[in-house]
């Protein structure tokens, strides 16, 4: 038996042992546990589950151990997942920017004192980061930041405003791109700052969106405090650590049609109940080419996946994977929403209301309302859709930037 | 599921795309072309334009040994799988090369190999393996695909059977030497049941080939059978048993099909990007305009996603994978789709050039729009996978 088989083996046989029963299974929004200083569990299973994960090394299963991981290989982290999804187990502790982005970053760009320092805190579920990148002049353009940080010799003072900021409220810490030397070219004069939110000076704005939630914030900084030692990277050169974060984040948001928003993970199980069976076949013929289409999308989208994973394993990085996978994934799920409002109609309308009686619609029914408008956002956030398709044709296809006497049309 | 070539693998992918670049290139395919063009005698190799292919090409394919790739070492084959073959039919598919390659291992003798007796095996695979036979599968009977409804019958006589009926679409039917014909000796016209499968000697009496001339300049052919006596040898499997084979044929066949489609839809592609590069208009490169940048990234997404389809169907046959059917559906109306949009925005992104037959574009656009309807368009496949996964 291989090493892998036997990993598998025994990853398997623990999960179905160390599992509770309710943490199986899709989780509700407000079941997922997100760590930081304000976050609480939502039951004692839950919290039961993270500890016996956290001790394991599970939350952050590839981080290396002394940083609160439990050192396994890419390989083994996949069986991991893979093993945890065969039995349906939640995540103990969210992918959010704190293990998925600013994690991986600083295993690449820390210093060993700033990964003692962060990483082992993150595992534990003890800081919960938010990321400070857009600003009001500074979205898909985000090298044009203006959030100012001044070198006070043995520590930076921040003035400026993020905006988009998901979670700032209930976040401990922000990781931040600033603007260090205003005289410097665009990308060369931007710095990454981890910023304590526990000070004076910052003050936390939240935003409502059209699906309802608030989820995402202003942040204001006024002369906000940050130590020298929390500099990533050298000074100045932010840019480069700020891009590849943005990697981590877009191959998070290509995972999304794994990430079970509720029901539309099954379109043919609610096709199936929303318009039936005739003979076998969902009564709705256009429908059902639809489901069948976005089926198809989604399982090809699968094996793209499956294949770059074993490119990477092999030493081959495709290098259009994560623009093209964030691209097709959101914009994918964003057609899934849309044909999950086509397949329930009316029981897909309704809309929670403080006052009015809302109890003929199922919660799960609600639920695809609000996820079908938030998935608006996800070919926005993290690099719009036409942001990724710039970057494919510039640095996958090396396609031609426009050149002098470009407009005489 | 691998998803990632071996050695052995890519060195026979470097090897195919050798000699076919430098044996079968597009230029081979406007030579063998001139036929319809009725120009006079001589101008070009009378045989091949007979042919529709090059003997020699065949020959050299077969002593590389293609033609018995997927078959059993048993047979003279060399067994080396489908993502063997695969990665050589995309090499093909680069060029257009034409040869019978295609209907001969992935259609007839994938038939022989499925059900065949050992008999039948025993005299045919190994000729095929050699590239000494070449063979056909008789199936379509109306425009589009329709596996099931079958006309054509064979009645059972004493000794055998007559087979009566008509086929139309029979690639590489006009020359081949036997053909694989796919017959009703029971049961009603959507049936599957009652359909068996017969092998037929092209030249028997009764057998009336006419080859027709095509879009893509590929060779197709309408065949008539006239009472056309068998021996009940000729029988392939059991009688009235025969399309679950049939249908776990067409579906490797429609997998070796879409990397076929993957070959052309790289090429095109590729063309095409850099054409993007070269051509300058308003005095900057054309390829500097957000209106084709975003267009050519959506097409590198869907190569991208159509050689993962690809990969993924191939592996699965050589696993022997229950999986083969829903991803002979997924990966044949993938690569309809993605071959459709690539030859589309192809000619698009030339321009007036892009609609010359100068432009070899056009060669593909052309093929593209035949291999789409060989063995299911996109709806017949849409429809198929939502009946696999039961909806
Ligand atoms: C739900 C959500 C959560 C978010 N969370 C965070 C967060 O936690 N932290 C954070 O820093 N930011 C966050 N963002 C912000 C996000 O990164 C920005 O919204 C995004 O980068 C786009 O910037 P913008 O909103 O300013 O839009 P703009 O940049 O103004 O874009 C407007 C439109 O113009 C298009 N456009 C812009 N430039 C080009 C171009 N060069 N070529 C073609 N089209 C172009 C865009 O694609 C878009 O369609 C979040 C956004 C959302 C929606
Ligand atoms: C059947 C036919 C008949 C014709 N008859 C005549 C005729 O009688 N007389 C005559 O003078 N001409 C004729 N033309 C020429 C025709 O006007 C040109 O082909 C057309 O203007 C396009 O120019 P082009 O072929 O050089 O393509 P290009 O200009 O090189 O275009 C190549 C590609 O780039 C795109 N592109 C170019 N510029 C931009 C831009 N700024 N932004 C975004 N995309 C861009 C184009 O849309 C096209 O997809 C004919 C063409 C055809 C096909």
């Amino acid at each position: 038996m291989n090493e892998l088989t036997e990993f598998r083996q025994q990853v398997r046989q623990w999960l179905e042992q160390n599992c509770p029963v309710s943490m199986r299974g899709a989780a509700a929004l407000d079941e997922i546990y997100r760590g930081g200083s304000r976050e609480t569990f939502s039951s004692d299973e839950a919290k039961l589950w993270f500890e016996r994960m956290l001790d394991k090394g599970w939350t952050a299963p590839g981080w290396p151990k002394q940083y609160g991981g439990a050192g396994l290989s890419d390989p083994q982290v996949k069986v991991l997942k893979q093993e945890m999804k065969r039995l349906g187990c939640r995540a103990p502790l969210e992918a959010g920017q704190g293990l998925a982005m600013l994690g991986p970053a600083l295993l690449e760009f820390g210093t060993e004192q700033q990964k003692l320092e962060h990483l082992p805190r993150i595992a534990r579920g003890e800081v919960r980061w938010c990321q400070g990148y857009s600003e009001p002049g500074a979205g898909s353009d985000l090298a044009n930041v203006q959030c100012r940080a001044k070198d006070m010799g043995d520590h930076f003072l921040i003035n400026g405003t993020k905006i988009w900021t998901s979670n700032a409220d209930v976040a401990d810490w922000i990781f931040c791109l600033v603007r260090t030397d205003p005289d410097a070219g665009k990308q060369e004069g931007i710095s990454f700052l981890l910023v304590d939110m526990a000070q004076p000076g910052v003050s936390v704005k939240p935003i409502e969106l059209i699906s309802g939630d608030s989820d995402f914030c202003q942040v204001f900084l006024d002369d906000v405090r940050a130590e020298k030692h929390n500099l990533i990277g050298e000074i100045n050169q932010g840019w480069t650590v700020g891009k590849r974060l943005l990697q981590h984040e877009r191959t998070l948001m290509s995972e999304i049609g794994d990430l079970s928003m509720g029901a539309a993970s099954d379109l043919p199980e609610c096709a199936r109940l929303y318009i039936g069976l005739e003979n076998g076949k969902l009564a709705e013929s256009q429908l059902r080419m639809r489901v069948a289409q976005s089926e198809m999308n989604s399982q090809v989208l699968q094996l793209a996946q499956r294949k770059a994973f074993e490119e990477a394993k092999s030493g081959r990085v495709n290098p259009a994977a994560t623009s093209f996978f964030k691209y097709y994934a959101t914009e994918q799920q964003s057609v899934r929403y849309e044909l999950m409002l086509a397949l329930m109609g009316e029981r897909a309308l309704g809309w929670e209301h403080k006052r009015m009686d809302v109890s003929s619609f199922e919660d799960q029914e609600l639920s695809v309302t609000r996820n079908w408008a938030f998935s608006k956002a996800l070919t926005i956030a993290g690099g719009s859709s036409e942001i990724q398709l710039n970057v494919i044709a510039k640095r996958v296809l090396g396609l031609p930037d426009r050149t002098e006497g470009a407009n005489k049309s | 599921m691998t998803m990632v070539l071996t050695e052995a693998q890519n060195l026979l992918k470097d090897t195919a795309r050798d000699f076919i670049q430098s044996k079968a290139p597009v230029a081979a395919l406007r030579q063998l072309r001139e036929y319809y063009k009725d120009l006079p005698e001589g101008s070009c190799n009378a045989a091949a334009i007979e042919l529709g292919y090059s003997q020699e090409l065949w020959e050299q394919m077969s002593e590389l040994g293609w033609a018995g790739i997927v078959i059993p070492e048993a047979y003279g084959g060399l067994e080396f799988g489908y993502q063997g073959l695969g990665v050589v039919l995309e090499e093909c598919g680069r060029t257009l090369a034409a040869s019978p390659l295609f209907a001969t291992v992935a259609l007839g003798a994938g038939c022989i190999q499925e059900i065949g007796s050992d008999e039948q095996k025993q005299t045919l695979l190994p000729k095929v393996a050699e590239g000494r036979t070449t063979l056909a599968l008789a199936l379509e009977e109306h425009p589009r695909h329709t596996p099931t409804r079958i006309a054509t019958c064979a009645e059972a006589t004493d000794d055998g059977y007559t087979l009566k009926g008509f086929k139309t679409f029979v690639l590489d039917g006009h020359c081949a030497d036997q053909l694989v014909v796919v017959a009703r000796t029971s049961g009603g016209i959507e049936e599957s049941e009652g359909i068996s499968l017969f092998l037929v000697d092209a030249n028997a009496p009764g057998v009336r080939r006419s080859r027709t001339a095509m879009l893509d300049s590929r060779n197709v052919a309408r065949i008539v059978f006239d009472n056309v006596r068998l021996k009940s040898e000729a029988l392939i499997g059991m009688e009235g048993q025969g399309y679950p084979a049939l249908e776990t044929v067409l579906d490797r066949a429609r997998i070796l099909l879409a990397a076929e489609m993957l070959g052309g839809v790289q090429e095109c592609f590729e063309r095409t990007i850099e054409y993007l590069k070269e051509r300058e208009q308003f005095g900057t490169k054309i390829g500097s305009f957000q209106a084709l940048q975003h267009r050519a990234a959506k097409m590198l997404t869907e190569v991208e996603l159509s050689q993962a389809a690809v990969m993924a169907a191939l592996s699965a046959l050589d696993e022997n994978s229950s999986n083969a059917r829903l991803l002979a559906s997924l990966v044949k109306a993938r690569l309809n789709d993605t071959f459709e949009l690539i030859t589309n925005e192809a000619v698009q992104m030339h321009g007036g050039m892009g609609v010359t037959d100068e432009l070899d574009i056009g060669l593909f656009l052309k093929r593209a729009r035949v291999t789409m309807q060989i063995l299911g368009d996109s709806s017949y496949h849409r429809d198929r996978y939502a009946s696999l996964s039961g909806y």
